[in-house]
């Protein structure tokens, strides 16, 4: 069995952002590093940068997003792109018009990338097995499988706020691991950088099996979860979770894995609060603690823009057709 | 109109059933086996195949095999499908009861056995529906549908809504000594998976079927079987774990068979890691350690039979997102070259393996094909043990192209197939 790595092009620059595994430690540092100049960029007043003037990036939303389609649009613009945003009711596509066919119709607007989000896991690698080869994908998140750009920008968040070297990091990553392409998109990248320890805390029907396999190590106490940890990062729960036979209350969960300053206090004292958004005040985090001064949740937002931008340029950089590059 | 006779010279017999094993002569006349070895001396034939370095066996039975026809001819037909069967040595072919309309009907069963009978190639025999529309809830006429010629009953890959209505559905086949085919699955557990449970669905992130969905249904199953004493199959099981329930039942007396598909014994979850459609099946390949189990269950005769599994499709249905994409492969094609390449890679006796294409399904079926005594149906397969080529969408007879086994070399060549002592296929 072969797997064939669709990221990485013939030069071994990003060729499509799909994963945060399968790539390399240095890839991952340069989207970092590349991020951190854009982060002065979108501190300025004038936020643009003329990188992909002339290019089309197409927002391809096949599921509700606001905050990741937002800053997506945002970094686009910032790098002077002409950005299309296409939410398609994935319900729509199974009654006629296939996935293929769609993509096939935008392709022929001479669109130079696609930023993909669907509920099917594999999504984005489809696309990009089927593009043309002027053509870069970006996965915005597919089904349960990964979600690299945010998985990104808390990396650069982690840096920001912990400094480069991750081998003396303690990560804990809590709640619904099960259903997150949030979170395996994290423990590639973590793992990738080389974090001494990635934690992983949660009730077992919130796990998926034998998930040490991603190189996690597991808590089901969040007080032992978080002891020492210089990083927690709280995972969304969805309010469907509660009506099955996932957990039995949000009040329950919320005694045993909502995050509070009393559990917190396990932590470093030092530590970094942070959640991908958006948050659910009282089900899995505190309004104290989301709120309050270890709190970086805001500062994620902010951060996505520059991280999209860098993933975004370095994609573009080796088309074919491209006229600026640095 | 009279039958030609045949002489088949010179080739290796084949035949499990009736412990032949030998460079062996055989005569056909009348459509049925008229002699064989020292016995075709004097035999006046009209035509002679010579079968010097061939192999000769019993016609291959497909106890499992989508034709497509009625309802979804796009994919592929009832001619497409056994001309394709023809020409990889299958005579006889089982399709389950879900086409479109179902096989709920005496008239479904007709008209496929009536198209089966106008295209003359492969022979076809019909599981009808166990329940209504394969609704679960309502018994199908199961009397009308076996005077009508259906072999068995089968509520295909359609769960059923309460263990009560399997009971009475048991039941009932057993009234009119009718199988029940089985596809062992737990329908809330396995809901909405699309691979198995394990390490590379957790990679994937893709909605697993665990392990439990197929041994929770066998054991129900195997209760329900030992309950109303109806004669049961097994088809397609995944895992080692199901396979020793049923070979300990069977040790027990329960009137249970089973079989395994092809793709289960080749290929595993992890040749999904790279979301290929074509490693997308219901139900899902599994671990290596299953596969290993489904190789001792073939081996120690638990499973009786191999089949295809076959469901060919057209291209669009594997154009998709992995979950998206419509589950199974196109087997007729490679189901003998492929259960030959066991007994190559030695995970079988050449005759064994032979026989779980042939008296095995046979006696599933309890039709008297799968075996060359004298006076049987003259369905044979001669093929070259020799002659390897590569399976492709070109190199495929089935209108399906759908395969994980694309590019694969199959370690032998179909040459002549007869059914009923006609011969329906011939290549160089």
């Amino acid at each position: 069995m072969s797997r064939t790595n669709l990221q990485i092009g013939d030069d071994g620059k990003l060729r499509h952002f799909l994963s945060t595994e399968g790539l390399t430690h240095g890839l991952l540092n340069e989207i970092l590093d590349t991020a951190e100049s854009f982060a002065g960029v979108t501190e300025q007043s004038v936020k643009k940068v003329p990188l992909l003037r002339g290019r089309t990036i197409v927002n391809l939303f096949f599921e509700a997003s606001t905050r990741t389609r937002t800053t997506f649009e945002l970094a686009a613009k910032r790098l002077s792109a002409d950005v299309l945003n296409i939410n398609v009711d994935a319900s729509a596509t199974v009654k006629g018009e296939t996935l293929l066919d769609t993509l096939r119709n935008l392709e022929a607007m001479h669109v130079d990338m696609f930023v993909v989000r669907h509920c099917d896991s594999g999504t984005a690698h489809f696309i990009a097995r089927h593009v043309q080869p002027h053509v870069s994908v970006i996965n915005a998140g597919d089904g349960r499988h990964a979600h690299p750009t945010q998985a990104m920008l808390d990396m650069f968040t982690i840096r920001r706020e912990k400094g480069a070297d991750f081998g003396r990091l303690r990560v804990a990553i809590v709640g619904d691991i099960a259903h997150s392409r949030v979170a395996r998109s994290q423990i590639h990248a973590l793992n990738l950088l080389n974090t001494s320890e990635v934690r992983i805390v949660a009730p077992r029907t919130l796990l998926p099996f034998d998930v040490e396999s991603l190189g996690v190590k597991v808590y089901h106490d969040l007080r032992d979860g978080l002891r020492d940890v210089d990083v927690v990062i709280m995972l969304r729960l969805q309010n469907e979770r509660m009506k099955g036979a996932m957990l039995p209350s949000e009040h329950e969960y919320f005694q045993l894995y909502g995050l509070t300053e009393e559990k917190l206090s396990m932590a470093s004292p030092d530590v970094t609060v942070m959640h991908p958004g958006p948050i659910n005040r009282g089900v899995e985090i505190d309004s104290q603690v989301a709120d309050g001064s270890r709190s970086v949740i805001l500062q994620q937002v902010t951060y996505g823009i520059a991280v999209r931008m860098a993933v975004m340029s370095m994609a573009m950089q080796q088309r074919p057709s491209q006229e600026n590059h640095g | 109109m009279a039958k030609p006779r045949i002489k088949i010279s010179g080739g290796h017999l084949i035949d499990p059933h009736n412990r032949m094993d030998a460079v062996l002569d055989v005569c056909v006349a009348q459509g049925r086996v008229a002699a064989i070895g020292e016995g075709s001396a004097d035999f006046t034939y009209d035509i002679e195949i010579d079968a010097a370095g061939l192999c000769v066996i019993p016609g291959v039975i497909d106890l499992c095999a989508r034709l497509r026809e009625p309802g979804l001819e796009y994919k592929a037909s009832i001619d497409s499908e056994c001309r394709a069967a023809a020409a990889s040595g299958i005579t006889t072919l089982c399709c389950p009861p879900d086409t479109n309309p179902v096989i709920d009907t005496p008239a479904v069963i007709e008209m496929i056995h009536h198209r089966a009978r106008q295209v003359g190639a492969a022979r076809v025999v019909g599981l009808g529906a166990l329940t209504h529309h394969l609704d679960g809830v309502h018994l199908s006429e199961m009397a009308a549908l076996k005077q009508a010629g259906c072999i068995g009953v089968s509520n295909a890959l359609a769960p059923l809504a309460s263990t009560l209505i399997e009971r009475r559905a048991f039941e009932y086949a057993a009234t009119f000594d009718l199988t029940v085919y089985l596809h062992a699955d737990d329908a809330a557990l396995s809901a909405n998976g699309c691979l198995h449970e394990g390490r590379v669905s957790t990679r994937l992130g893709l909605p697993g079927i665990p392990e439990a969905a197929e041994t929770v249904a066998v054991a129900r199953d195997l209760a329900l079987i030992q309950q109303t004493g109806v004669r049961a199959h097994f088809g397609r099981l995944t895992t080692q774990r199901a396979v020793r329930m049923v070979a300990r039942a069977q040790y027990d007396g329960v009137p249970v068979t089973a079989d395994a598909a092809i793709p289960y014994l080749y290929l595993t979850d992890l040749d999904a890691l790279d979301f290929g459609a074509d490693y997308h099946f219901i139900p899902p390949l599994r671990t290596q350690e299953d596969r290993a189990g489904l190789l001792e269950g073939l081996r120690g005769g638990a499973l009786s039979a191999i089949c295809s599994d076959h469901q060919p499709h057209e291209a669009d249905a594997k154009l998709a997102p992995f979950p998206a994409t419509q589950a199974g492969a196109s087997g007729l094609d490679s189901l003998l070259p492929l259960t030959l390449k066991l007994a190559h890679d030695q995970h079988l006796p050449l005759a064994d393996a032979i026989a779980r294409l042939t008296s095995g399904p046979a006696r599933i079926l309890n039709l008297p094909y799968g075996e060359l005594g004298i006076g049987r149906a003259a369905d044979i397969c001669i093929f070259a043990p020799d002659a390897a080529w590569r399976l492709n969408a070109a190199s495929m007879h089935s209108q399906g192209k759908n395969t994980p086994f694309r590019g694969w070399e199959m370690p032998a060549k179909v040459r002549y197939t007869l059914r009923d002592g006609t011969i329906i296929h011939t290549s160089d």
